[in-house]
C-alpha cells in the first residue's frame, strides 16, 4: 500500500513526465496557451494512459516475456496504443457526448504523443507489479495534467508581457518551462521523508 | 510541395538551418531535450536517429504505390518501429554504453514527430534518391541540433566535452554551472537556442518566399506554431465526426490554408 502511494507521488510531484522526463514536451508546448485545450488533452492523456497500461502490462507479462519476444515490445506497444486510442474513441463517441466534446479532437494525435509509449516502457523497464504499474501510469497523468494546468496559467501572464523581439513566442516559453521545472526539483527529498 | 522538382543538393541542405527540424519547426523535441546531457549521448541519439530516418524514407518511398492511402498511417507506424528495433538491437550490440545512457529514447525515436513527419511530408511523394537526401539532410540538421545542445549543456554544466577537461573551466577560475546539465537548463538552453535560430533564418531567408514549410504535413506534431488550429478546432469539433487513425489523421482543421502562409521570418 504504501510502496503504491511513494510511487504515485513521486511520479506526479519528483520524476514529473514533462518537467523532469521530457515526455510529452511537444504537446505541453503546443496546447498550454489556453486552459480549455490543455485539459482536454489532459483528460484525453490520462484515459489512455491508464487504459494502454491495463491492455500492455499483461501482454508483456503473459506473451512477451514468457516466449522471449521482449524485443518485439516497441512495435506491439505502438500498435495497442494505435488501436486503444481508436476504440476509446468510438466508445466516448457514443456513450459520453460531453466527453468526446472535451477531448475528442486530441484523441488522434495521442498516438504520437511519446508520453503514452514512454510510460508503458518505463513501467516494463522498472519491473512493477500490475497494480504498481496503473499507478505509476495514473501518476504521471495526474503529473502531466498538473504541469498543463500550472503551465497554462504562467503563458496567460506571459501573453500580456513585454518581451525582446527574437525571445517571443516560442524561446520565452522555453525559459519559463526551464523556472517551472526549477520550481519541481525542490520536491526532490519530500517522498522519502514522507513515506520513509 | 515538391511540385516544382528541386535539385537534389537542395534537399540535402535545406535541413541544416533553413528548416531544421529542431530550431525552426520545433519537432522531435523530447529527445532532443532528454539525452543532450553530454556533446556524446546527443551525437549518439542523433545517429541512431539519422539511420532510422533514412531507412524509414527508403522504404515508405519504395512501397509508395503499394501502401493503400487509408492505411497508411498504421503502415508507416509499424514500419519506423520495426526499424527502432533493429536500431536498438545494434546499439545494444556494439555500443552499450550508449543504449544505456539514451535508456527508454531509442524506443521512443518511434513516435519521433520528425519521422512520421517526412514520411508524410515527403517520402510518399517523391522518389527514393530524393527521399535518401532528403532523410540525410534532416537528419544531419537534427544530429548538429542535437551535438550544438549536448555540447553545450556539457562544456557549461561539467566543464568537459566528450569527456574531455575543458581548459578554463574546471581548474581555471570558471566553475561549472550545474543547472544546465539539469532538467530544467535542458529547457533554458533549448529555449535560447530557437531565439538565436529564430533571429539567424530571420536575417538570412526573410525575403525568399520558398522558405515556407508546410507544418500540416506533421501529423500528430504539435508545437509552438501549430497550435492556431485548435483554437478553431474548438469550434469543429461540437459538430465534426471522428478523424480516424487510420483515415485522415490530422485534423481536418489542422491542413488549413492560412497554417502555410507563415514564413520563418514572420513571427507573431
Amino acid at each position: 500500500m504504501q510502496e503504491m502511494f511513494k510511487i504515485l507521488f513521486s511520479v506526479i510531484l519528483i520524476d514529473n513526465l514533462v518537467l523532469s522526463r521530457f515526455l510529452g514536451v511537444c504537446s505541453f508546448l503546443g496546447l498550454t496557451k489556453d486552459l480549455k485545450n490543455s485539459m482536454g488533452m489532459s483528460i484525453a492523456v490520462v484515459f489512455v494512459m491508464l487504459l494502454s497500461t491495463a491492455v500492455t502490462y499483461p501482454i508483456y507479462a503473459y506473451l512477451l516475456d514468457p516466449y522471449g519476444l521482449g524485443y518485439l515490445q516497441t512495435v506491439v506497444f505502438i500498435l495497442v496504443i494505435a488501436a486503444t486510442v481508436q476504440v476509446l474513441e468510438a466508445i466516448i463517441r457514443k456513450a459520453m457526448p460531453p466527453l468526446y466534446q472535451a477531448m475528442g479532437i486530441f484523441l488522434p494525435l495521442i498516438t504520437t504523443n511519446c508520453a503514452i509509449l514512454g510510460v508503458m516502457l518505463i513501467n516494463i523497464q522498472e519491473s512493477y507489479s500490475f497494480v504498481n504499474a496503473i499507478m505509476s501510469s495514473l501518476g504521471a497523468g495526474l503529473g502531466y495534467t498538473l504541469a498543463m494546468f500550472l503551465f497554462a496559467g504562467v503563458r496567460e501572464k506571459l501573453e500580456t508581457s513585454d518581451i525582446p523581439d527574437s525571445l517571443k513566442g516560442l524561446p520565452s516559453t522555453l525559459i519559463a518551462a526551464s523556472i517551472l521545472s526549477v520550481s519541481f526539483m525542490g520536491f526532490s527529498g519530500v517522498i522519502e521523508n514522507l513515506f520513509g | 510541395m515538391a511540385k516544382n522538382k528541386k535539385s537534389l543538393s537542395y534537399e540535402l541542405i535545406k535541413g541544416v538551418v533553413k528548416e531544421n527540424p529542431l530550431f525552426v519547426l520545433v519537432l522531435g523535441t523530447c529527445p532532443a531535450l532528454a539525452v543532450t546531457t553530454s556533446a556524446s549521448n546527443g551525437l549518439g541519439m542523433g545517429i541512431a536517429f539519422t539511420f532510422v530516418l533514412i531507412m524509414s524514407n527508403v522504404v515508405i518511398s519504395a512501397l509508395r504505390k503499394v501502401i493503400p492511402d487509408s492505411v497508411r498511417i498504421p503502415a508507416y507506424i509499424t514500419i519506423i518501429a520495426s526499424l527502432v528495433t533493429i536500431v536498438e538491437f545494434l546499439l545494444k550490440a556494439y555500443a552499450p554504453e550508449l543504449d544505456q545512457s539514451l535508456g527508454i529514447f531509442i524506443p521512443l525515436i518511434t513516435v519521433n514527430c520528425i519521422i512520421l513527419g517526412r514520411a508524410e511530408a515527403f517520402a510518399n511523394r517523391n522518389g527514393v534518391l530524393a527521399s535518401i537526401m532528403d532523410a540525410i539532410g534532416m537528419g544531419l540538421g537534427y544530429t548538429l541540433a542535437l551535438l550544438l545542445m549536448g555540447g553545450l549543456r556539457e562544456i557549461l554544466g561539467f566543464g568537459t566535452f566528450f569527456g574531455i577537461n575543458m581548459p578554463w573551466i574546471r581548474e581555471g577560475g570558471l566553475r561549472p554551472i550545474g543547472i544546465l546539465a539539469l532538467p530544467a537548463g535542458g529547457f533554458a538552453v533549448f529555449g535560447v537556442l530557437v531565439a538565436l535560430f529564430n533571429k539567424m533564418n530571420h536575417r538570412w531567408y526573410s525575403r525568399k518566399p520558398d522558405s515556407v514549410m508546410e507544418r500540416s504535413n506533421y501529423p500528430g506534431s504539435i508545437s509552438a506554431r501549430t497550435d492556431a488550429p485548435f483554437i478553431s478546432a474548438e469550434s469543429a469539433s461540437s459538430g465534426s465526426e471522428a478523424v480516424a487513425i487510420s483515415g485522415r489523421s490530422v485534423p481536418a482543421s489542422m491542413t488549413e490554408p492560412g497554417e502555410r502562409s507563415l514564413s520563418p521570418g514572420e513571427r507573431e
